[in-house]
């Protein structure tokens, strides 16, 4: 079934373009990787799939129905979908607003009217989850830049919703903590629920991703599996998606050319 | 440790960080004062809200000086026994309201016409009588009012404040804008310590003035450009948790005997001010 079904969607902020044009479907329960250089419309992209932003032209449908103003001014339908669909934002600090950790993760529920019981349990399940639990006193904006993604993206799986959508998820991060991370997504819901992940970090396709979208100024300028999409050299370097630099082999030789970093599928050396 | 501690007085940089830093402890402090065990802490946020602000009409209201100087007083000592330190109150409050309407009262000293009570050495200027009892009053009215504001601030979470405004069917979008606002302002000022730390990371030696005038004036227009947008991002955030105006809290309002009894207190007190006021 389909979960999304985006047509010849054009997305205009004042004078610059975002998406232009673009028409993609997602299937329920994939995984999907929307791959691009900064600037190439993933964010903007997100934002349209969650209803906080409306094309000025195309259409954006969700379980077939479309996502409008009009359609989310209907309380009904916008805490409806508000249950379903979460979204993680790049940057945590935008999703860090109240006073303590432990209100912060129960905001979502609350908002969605959750029984009050439930929302302490399922909050107090989750911050152990996340290994946050000590955290639950504190102001969530003097964290750590790790502790404040994993209280952000705990804020959203709280909700345990039907559908994820993921804007740079490992961004900023350690590499300790970029791995805890990707665990913990690809354990979340068992591996059945849908996931969208906005990332230019081509080493977590493997792990975050069964289907691949590239873009590029907005427009989708390849589909298909990771390895593929990483086996295309000429697309990652037009995309600017790898770059070419400098560096030493051990024979002393130094050159350099295209180069794709740390845990990717094929490395090149 | 205090935030502002951790920096030294230095140069123009030092200084704006350490005055974000000390801005930044002063937007913390009344979150971290609204939890504390003082009088007006343990009651029902409605209470305070209605009460206080009851407090405020009779004080706008009274036309006898004596009747706003009672209940100055009175703002004094809930704010006292809320333990609101009385330096916190001064600086926050009485200065604040002091320099602003200071500014609009001091000219009705002058031009208002009527018997002259003192005249300024060397410039010729009158004080009238009629002048100086409409600046009093005016003074007067405000800094109760803003001692009033200030003691419901600090002993009220935010977030409960909120909720206690649309309880009293205070519309929506007033409350999203005071929401947003709170929040604005905390961005506002990271996002400046962190503009002038990473300006501070790059630079050596002490700055002329024509280079601070320099960087202040490039930074102002930045930092709200960058504010505006973070802000906007908050407003998204919310409203992709489900929010949509309405303030929904883990804590259930909750009148007990103790704020029924704090509620009539506060409706006594303001109708006795409203009536010797008159």
């Amino acid at each position: 079934m389909t979960l999304f079904e985006i047509t010849d969607l054009t997305y205009r902020y004042d004078r610059q373009t975002a998406v232009e044009g673009l028409s993609l479907s997602v299937d329920e329960g994939s995984r999907v990787a929307l791959v691009g250089a900064n600037g190439s419309g993933k964010s903007t992209l997100l934002r349209i799939l969650d209803g906080l932003y409306f094309g000025q032209e195309g259409a954006v449908r969700y379980r077939g129905q479309a996502l409008t103003e009009e359609r989310f001014a209907d309380d009904a339908f916008a805490y409806g979908f508000r249950r379903q669909v979460g979204l993680v934002f790049q940057n945590p600090d935008v999703q860090l607003f109240n006073p303590t950790v432990f209100d912060e993760v129960a905001f979502g529920p609350l908002q969605l009217r959750w029984p009050k019981s439930e929302v302490r349990d399922r909050v107090g399940e989750t911050l152990q989850r996340f290994g946050i639990a000590h955290l639950k006193d504190r102001v969530p904006h003097r964290l750590s830049g790790g502790e404040k993604k994993r209280v952000a993206l705990a804020s959203v799986l709280v909700l345990d919703p039907a559908v994820l959508l993921l804007d740079e998820p490992t961004a900023a991060l350690d590499p300790r903590s970029q791995s805890q991370l990707i665990d913990l997504l690809v354990e979340w819901g068992g591996g059945a629920k849908s996931v969208i992940t906005a990332t230019h970090n081509l080493g977590d396709l493997g792990d975050i991703a069964d289907r691949c979208v590239v873009l590029d100024s907005g427009r989708i300028a390849a589909e298909g599996a990771p390895a593929e999409i990483l086996r295309d050299r000429e697309l990652l370097e037009r995309t600017n998606l790898v770059h070419a630099h400098r560096h030493r082999h051990r024979s002393g030789e130094l050159h350099s050319h295209p180069h794709v970093h740390s845990g990717e599928a094929e490395r090149s050396d | 440790m205090s935030l502002a501690g951790r920096h030294r007085q230095g140069g123009f940089l030092e200084r704006t960080i350490e005055g974000l830093c000390q801005a930044m402890e002063r937007a913390m402090y009344a979150e971290d004062s609204a939890a504390g065990g003082g009088l007006l802490q343990q009651l029902d946020a409605r209470v305070k809200v209605a009460g206080l602000f009851a407090l405020i009409l009779a004080t706008v209201l009274a036309t006898r000086m004596w009747v706003i100087a009672g209940i100055f007083a009175v703002a004094v000592v809930l704010a006292a026994a809320s333990r609101i330190p009385i330096g916190i109150l001064a600086s926050r409050a009485w200065l604040g309201a002091l320099a602003f309407t200071g500014a609009i009262a001091v000219p009705a000293l002058f031009l208002t016409p009527g018997v002259p009570v003192y005249r300024v050495p060397g410039l010729n200027w009158v004080v009238t009588a009629p002048g100086l009892t409409t600046a009093s009053y005016l003074l007067l009215r405000v800094e109760t009012a803003a001692t009033l504001a200030l003691t419901l601030v600090f002993t009220t979470p935010w977030m409960h404040e909120l909720k206690a405004l649309r309880v009293f069917r205070v519309p929506v979008v007033f409350v999203v804008i005071l929401g947003m606002t709170s929040r604005y302002i905390l961005l506002l000022l990271e996002t400046a310590q962190e503009m002038f730390e990473s300006r501070k990371s790059r630079g050596v030696g002490a700055l002329d003035g024509t280079d601070r005038r320099r960087i202040a004036a490039a930074s102002a227009g930045v930092l709200l450009s960058r504010t505006f947008q973070l802000s906007g991002d908050v407003y998204l955030a919310m409203q992709a948790r489900g929010f949509r105006g309405e303030v929904y809290l883990l804590d259930e309002f909750n009148m007990r005997r103790l704020d029924w009894a704090a509620l009539a207190g506060f409706a006594a007190l303001a109708a006795a001010g409203v009536w010797a006021g008159r």
